[in-house]
């Protein structure tokens, strides 16, 4: 038994090191990355609501509840200093 | 001599240094303080900045700073004979390389990890820190163009190596995709992707590919084609597509190698052949003094490493003490593989065959080089570990174009955010497109490479001691802002001071001999180039100057008041 956790903690270990050794560069980058695509998805989900026609509104209807907390994140990142929807008000 | 002896007393060397000589530097002069919050605590935000384990960061910052460069400059610079070499190797990374890597992370991590150019503007003037853009962006063009000719050169020495290196590039997308799209975990694509790269290579053999001169193209002119088009391609895709997993596969080759090349050294235990010193040198070599100095620039002290300590390691470094390890022995890890290639080049030939390759050659232009490291470390990985010679020729050569190709694919990707930039600073749209951006960076790359070296490209090593050159001169710059931090902090600055005024003026007085030489050669191109080397270089020294004595001044008067 104890040699079994040993093995599987090395493996943990192993895991760990390399995973960390693969990301430690470019952390930031990949973060980045998903970050600008995250911020793409946010203007399919919000685009109806600022004037912009969407065909897929109605599946992505649902997701504004739960992306609601990133909006203000968003709308300053994208350059917007307040909400700009006059409805929808977050700051 | 034994190659064993000459390995020993090396590492032991580059050891000793790092237990004694780096321990002074940590404790005396940059004085570092384990209860001080360094920026990925103080500015933790899980992206730039994260508390990293001191082994994965070593880890990282070592295998970005070993490459190729490492095993080219050496396996040019035996031609002066392998004693010079050698020396400056050992004794560069001990007394330079070192404290220059673990200075930098050092300055970086008490200025909010700041990079070097930000540092350059912050602690010495703006002025430096335009100096320092202008040797950044010479840097990238050279280390392009410089990379390119050698990959091409070496597909063309050795044509198994093409479809592994190739290959490469698909199992790091196949790694990329495997952990970001598919949710793998790490350690399969890892072993597998290594089997698959190794086992590629009998493919290598089995089918050699030798590009046929087309149209009036020389085949090295056609690869350097085809791997700039692959480098314009490469750096538009998201870095998690090809470049970590690229990056990352090469960190394990880089391991891998090391552990098989120190290992048939010690096994196969050759004789160096080559003389300690060389006195006959092939036409048109430069005078070891100073060119020595800037042929072997990574492995003995690269201002390139600056970039890395300030750029992505002070953002990570857990614990201020760290930086010795992480820095100190990060560039221990490049002269490791420095004295390495110095042994492959010296001790893999038969004395003929060495002077063929050295003594004989046409031209400096021509000695030695990627190929000369091929040949003689698969005769000593043959010898030592039993491998068929053809398998770890292709196995060696594979390595060499990885690590190569992956400086490429960065080097590309980073020159396209500094014409990006430029088009932002000055307000030129186009220049900010990115397809546009990368166009223009690989023009001014192929420009280089071809201008150099002529339509085949052949002679493009004579970029090389012009890129040592400029990567000596960066690691001036690096060495100025840490030695203007020491003045201000009133602590001895000679420590790095004295490696800066030395690295400086090695690169000003082999940039002012290339230049008489280039004007021979009707080498108009890189003369320009070079004018531009010098009077930065002249301004370097100026500013290091005017900042030093500012800064005693402002010490001076302090004390008094």
């Amino acid at each position: 038994m104890a040699d079994e956790r040993t093995s599987a903690s090395r493996r943990d270990t192993l895991r760990t090191l390399l995973g960390e050794f693969y990301m430690a560069p470019y952390r930031g980058a990949v973060a980045r990355a998903r970050r600008d695509e995250d911020d793409i998805f946010m203007l399919f989900v919000f685009a109806e609501l600022m004037g912009v026609p969407n065909p897929a509104t109605y599946y992505t209807l649902e997701l504004q509840p739960v992306l609601l907390d990133r909006f203000h994140e968003w709308h300053t990142r994208m350059g917007l200093e307040h909400s700009p929807l006059d409805h929808f008000r977050c700051c | 001599m034994n190659a064993i002896v000459l390995a020993a007393i090396g590492l032991v060397a580059v050891f000793s240094g790092y237990r004694f000589y780096s321990r002074f530097m940590a404790e005396k002069i940059y004085q570092l303080d384990p209860d001080f919050e360094t920026p990925s605590h103080a500015m933790r935000d899980d992206i730039d900045y994260v508390p990293t384990n001191r082994v994965v960061l070593w880890g990282h910052h070592f295998t970005a700073v070993a490459g190729a460069a490492p095993i080219i400059g050496p396996s040019i610079a035996v031609v002066w004979g392998w004693l010079p070499a050698f020396l400056w190797v050992v004794l560069g990374t001990m007394f330079f390389a070192g404290v220059h890597d673990f200075g930098a992370i050092w300055a970086s991590v008490r200025n909010k990890a700041l990079s070097v150019g930000s540092l350059t503007g912050e602690v010495v003037s703006h002025r430096a820190r335009n100096l320092f853009m202008i040797v950044v962006f010479f840097l990238l063009l050279m280390v392009n163009a410089v990379f390119a000719v050698a990959i091409a050169g070496e597909f063309i020495n050795t044509p198994a190596s093409v479809i592994p290196a190739w290959t490469a590039v698909i199992v790091a997308v196949a790694i990329g995709i495997l952990l970001y799209r598919v949710g793998v975990g790490i350690t399969w694509p890892t072993i597998i992707g290594t089997i698959v790269l190794y086992a590629v290579i009998y493919l290598g053999e089995l089918f050699p590919i030798a590009l046929p001169p087309v149209g009036g193209v020389a085949p090295a002119a056609q690869w350097i084609l085809i791997l700039f088009a692959y480098a314009a391609v490469a750096s538009m895709l998201p870095v998690w597509l090809l470049l970590q997993p690229r990056d990352y596969i090469n960190g394990i080759q880089l391991f891998v190698g090391l552990g098989i090349l120190y290992g048939a050294v010690f096994i196969a235990a050759p004789n160096i052949v080559a003389p300690a010193i060389n006195p006959n040198v092939p036409p048109a070599t430069p005078p070891l003094m100073p060119l020595l100095f800037v042929t072997i620039a990574c492995g003995a002290i690269s201002g390139f490493h600056g970039l890395v300590s300030s750029g992505t390691t002070s953002k990570q470094l857990d614990k201020e003490t760290d930086a010795r390890f992480v820095g100190y022995l990060g560039s221990l890890g490049e002269g490791a593989l420095a004295i390495v290639a110095i042994i492959a080049v010296t001790a893999g030939f038969s004395m003929t065959e060495w002077q063929s390759a050295y003594v004989n050659a046409e031209s400096f232009g021509a000695v030695g080089g990627i190929s000369a490291f091929v040949e003689g470390g698969a005769r000593i990985a043959a010898a030592g570990l039993g491998m068929p010679l053809g398998f770890a020729q292709t196995l060696l050569a594979v390595m060499a174009v990885l690590f190569a190709g992956t400086t490429m694919d960065a080097g590309v990707r980073l020159q396209r955010y500094i014409v990006q930039e430029w088009g932002a600073i000055y307000d030129i749209p186009p220049l900010q497109n990115g397809y546009v951006a990368t166009g223009i960076a690989v023009a001014a790359c192929l420009v280089l490479a071809f201008g150099a070296g002529g339509a085949d490209g052949a002679g493009g090593m004579i970029i090389w001691p012009l890129f040592g050159t400029t990567n000596q001169l960066l690691a001036g710059l690096t060495l100025l802002v840490i030695s203007v931090m020491l003045v201000q902090r009133r602590r001895p600055a000679r420590y790095t001071l004295i490696p800066m005024v030395f690295v400086t003026t090695m690169a000003l007085l082999s940039a002012l001999y290339q230049l008489s030489s280039l004007y021979t050669e009707g080498n108009y191109l890189l003369m320009a180039i070079d004018v531009v080397i010098i009077i930065t270089a002249i301004f370097v020294m100026l500013e290091a100057v005017s900042a030093l004595m500012r800064e005693r001044r402002a010490a001076a008067g302090m004390a008094a008041s």
